[in-house]
């Protein structure tokens, strides 16, 4: 058993760490989140150079090849920073499921993901799934030489930056059933293509997309007819591990500064820290951040696990300790900071945010509870 | 025992919903149904209503003007309202500053302030917490120096409730500083348009409209016919007010209402295509709160039932604190987590205007999603405020003897 970095894995994680401490201070973070665009190319350039949208690509590809391990550590690094780029969206999940496919349309795409040169989102969800992966209604229909695709996603992360779109669509079947899912490489400047973008609780760009009559070639398909769903829960799970991780290390963040606070803020003649109610609240935070340590590294082992069943139950179990682990610390981070935990002007409120968002990404406790009752 | 109202009781409930059928816009009724902000005016239309229909101050004893209800009575007109979608009453001037001025103001100070209040002609806020005192608000350090007929007082309010919309501030200061903390405090009233008053907005997490400011006060000169009562015993005032409110600390009417909403939620909340309300869990989680609630409002209801008109505070109102902001709150939770993914979409202007009304914002979502999140983020404040839940915890255990 070994639950240590290796050399290599801890240099990348010091790398990052020292970047995101030192070009994404919180007044950076602020200043982004306030701008017209919600990012910074530059920090996103930064973040290439670095090697993190090369980390999940093949090394043939031009990429470092690295996988869930690397992963955690680029998202234990880079989290409490709360980088609005598309690290998660682009670099973990549209790699993770890009290299899953052989053609052309998969390797030329990843070689620009490794570069940095393009972002890719993956554009699954829709409205009337809440977050169950297998509930497809959009369409995909034959067109002259190539197909066409109607239907309507729901809350695509960084869409609006994105340059090409991952786009699944059902050529057979109903709603629900897991065969029939095709996906499609798609530039967002397709004609049909409608996007509504917003700011996303934790100050992050989504949008919801409408594919009204999008025409794409042949050689847009990733992969055999009706055989994406495999490929892109693969994918998923990957991107859920990835956040669990995250959100460990927004909560280890959490704890210290509330810590921090406890030990400074002064009433009634002494520092609140010496309160046992309070300190004892902290223990609780404190237990569920280490309960929750255990499952991000469980997540991470088992995110490209070839036995589904172990996958499923595995990151199904993560995500209820994770998600529960999560409101709990957020909330009483809050709390234990008082009216100033409820302010724009403090991190606390920042990070309690990207913990809301990351409690319901990829399905919050009760989905993955039942989830994992029924596996 | 019985657990009806009587038939008076009934009869008044009546006379209270027929007139909220009759009297409350559909637009404010809307707004506080969606969960949107409301205005000032909205407000003070809805103020001006309840006064033309005699029932401007539902608190306050008949020689003042008020309606000399009875805490039930009071109960059943606050409980009904906040279901019906009528704005919260602004406690400010209603329920904090008249009371104390009705104990402990002159006759000149009760005749002066007291009917603009019920006419709604003044806006109050209060300025309690500091920077460095909020838990500990007996450490406030905002000092008040006698100069002739005025107080000159220096120093800093923060967590004031729209305080930005306020024409006056009931304040508390230190006027002697030699004095035992709780000792040497007293209670101003504070003209908001006074020279040296500024008022500067606090951004909250939720991004929504404007709600609470730090208030600087710089050499303030208020008269001393605006001091209420007694040099230094402004600590008796201020506990005599925070002790005064029980009828709606538990607001059991706005957990109803923000219960049906979000049974309704569930319904259009989809999972696999289906409504939410199919999925057993998620209908367990919604009745267990509901259960809560009953419970809650048996508690609200002995409460009243016991209150004297003069019997000291006990741990009632924390109880009721307590566990009235714990139900609001999972309610708010369980409204995010019924949006699914369309919890994430933070639309901003929804709180303000409703996204139907915003053509540069089209909707995304079921239409209870817009504010759901915004609101589970704001609501975080209702353990906090008024006491936090833990103080609350610590007065209880002491009142049973620890």
């Amino acid at each position: 058993m070994d639950f240590e970095f290796s050399d290599e894995q801890r240099q990348l994680r010091e790398a990052v760490e020292g970047f995101a401490t030192k070009e994404y201070t919180f007044d950076r973070l602020r200043a982004i989140k306030r701008s017209g665009a919600g990012w910074d190319p530059a920090v996103w350039r930064g973040l290439a150079e670095l090697g993190v949208t090369a980390l999940n690509v093949p090394a043939a590809l031009g990429g470092l090849g690295y996988g869930p391990t690397e992963t955690l550590a680029l998202m234990d690094a880079s989290g409490p920073s709360l980088l609005l780029e598309p690290i998660l969206t682009s670099a973990v999940i549209a790699t993770a499921l890009l290299r899953q496919f052989d053609g052309a349309s998969a390797t030329e795409l990843l070689r620009a993901l490794a570069a940095g040169d393009r972002i890719a989102a993956l554009a699954h969800f829709e409205p009337s799934s809440r977050f169950e992966t297998r509930w497809v209604e959009s369409r995909v229909t034959p067109a002259g030489p190539g197909f066409r695709l109607d239907g309507h996603k729901a809350v695509v992360a960084h869409a609006g930056l994105a340059q090409v779109l991952l786009v699944s669509a059902r050529s057979r079947g109903e709603a629900g059933d897991a065969e029939g899912v095709s996906l499609f490489v798609v530039p967002r400047d397709t004609p049909g293509l409608t996007l509504t973008e917003y700011l996303t609780v934790d100050g992050q760009r989504a949008a919801d997309i409408r594919l009204d009559g999008v025409r794409v070639p042949e050689s847009s398909r990733l992969g055999g007819e009706g055989e994406a769903l495999a490929p892109i829960e693969a994918a998923l799970d990957v991107g859920l591990a990835a956040v669990c991780a995250e959100a460990v290390s927004i909560m280890q963040a959490l704890v210290r500064a509330t810590v921090e606070y406890l030990n400074t803020r002064q009433q009634f003649g002494q520092p609140i820290g010496r309160f046992q109610a309070l300190q004892h609240r902290v223990a609780d935070m404190t237990v569920h951040l280490e309960q929750a340590r255990s499952m991000s590294y469980l997540a991470a082992m088992r995110c490209a696990s070839t036995d589904l069943e172990e996958r499923r139950r595995a990151l199904s179990a993560a995500k209820v300790v994770i998600a529960e682990a999560a409101r709990f610390v957020g909330q009483q981070a809050v709390q234990l900071h008082g009216g100033m935990g409820m302010t724009d002007e403090l991190k606390v409120s920042h990070w309690f945010k990207r913990l809301t968002a990351i409690e319901i990404l990829f399905g919050d406790g009760d989905f993955h509870l039942q989830r994992f009752a029924a596996a | 025992m019985n657990l009806e109202f009587t038939a008076e009781e009934r009869a008044f409930r009546d006379e209270v919903r027929a007139f909220l059928r009759e009297r409350l816009p559909q637009s404010v009724r809307d707004k506080v149904l969606d969960g949107r902000d409301l205005s000032r005016d909205d407000y003070l239309a809805w103020q001006r209503r309840l006064y033309e229909q005699g029932w401007g101050a539902v608190n306050w004893p008949k020689q003042f003007g008020g309606t000399g209800w009875n805490a039930v009575q009071q109960y059943i007109f606050e409980e009904e309202s906040a279901e019906a979608g009528a704005p919260r009453l602004i406690p400010f001037g209603l329920k904090m500053v008249a009371p104390v001025l009705m104990a402990f103001g002159t006759p000149e100070q009760q005749q002066r302030f007291l009917p603009p209040i019920l006419s709604s002609e003044t806006w109050w806020c209060q300025g309690y917490s500091e920077p460095g005192a909020g838990s500990d608000l007996a450490s406030l350090r905002t000092r008040a120096v006698r100069d002739g007929d005025h107080f000159v007082v220096n120093g800093q309010k923060t967590w004031n409730t729209l305080g930005h919309f306020a024409d006056w501030m009931f304040c508390l200061v230190r006027t002697d500083p030699d004095a035992k903390q709780q000792s040497g405090i007293s209670f101003l009233l504070i003209d908001m348009k006074s020279p040296g008053v500024s008022v500067r907005p606090i951004a909250l997490l939720d991004g929504g409209g404007r709600e609470v400011n730090d208030i600087f006060l710089e050499n303030v000169r208020v008269p001393v016919a605006n001091l209420v009562g007694e040099e230094n015993r402004g600590w008796t005032y201020a506990k005599f007010l925070l002790g005064h409110e029980r009828t709606s600390i538990a607001g059991v009417g706005s957990a109803k209402r923000e219960l049906s909403r979000l049974k309704r939620a569930a319904r259009e909340g989809r999972r696999d295509g289906r409504s939410l309300l199919d999925d057993p869990l998620f209908a367990a989680r919604i009745a267990r709160i509901e259960i809560d609630l009953m419970a809650l409002e048996i508690t609200n209801l002995r409460v009243l039932s016991e209150e004297g008109a003069s019997r000291a505070p006990g741990p009632e109102a924390s109880i009721l604190k307590i566990k009235g902001t714990e139900i609001q709150q999972a309610i708010s939770e369980l409204m995010m987590h019924a949006a699914g993914l369309y919890a994430l979409p933070l639309q901003v202007e929804a709180m303000e205007a409703g996204w139907q009304s915003d053509p540069t914002m089209p909707p995304v979502g079921p239409s209870f999603a817009a504010t759901a999140t915004s609101a589970y983020l704001n609501q975080r404040k209702l353990s906090i405020f008024g006491g936090t839940n833990e103080i609350q915890k610590n007065i209880v255990a002491k009142m049973m003897g620890l």
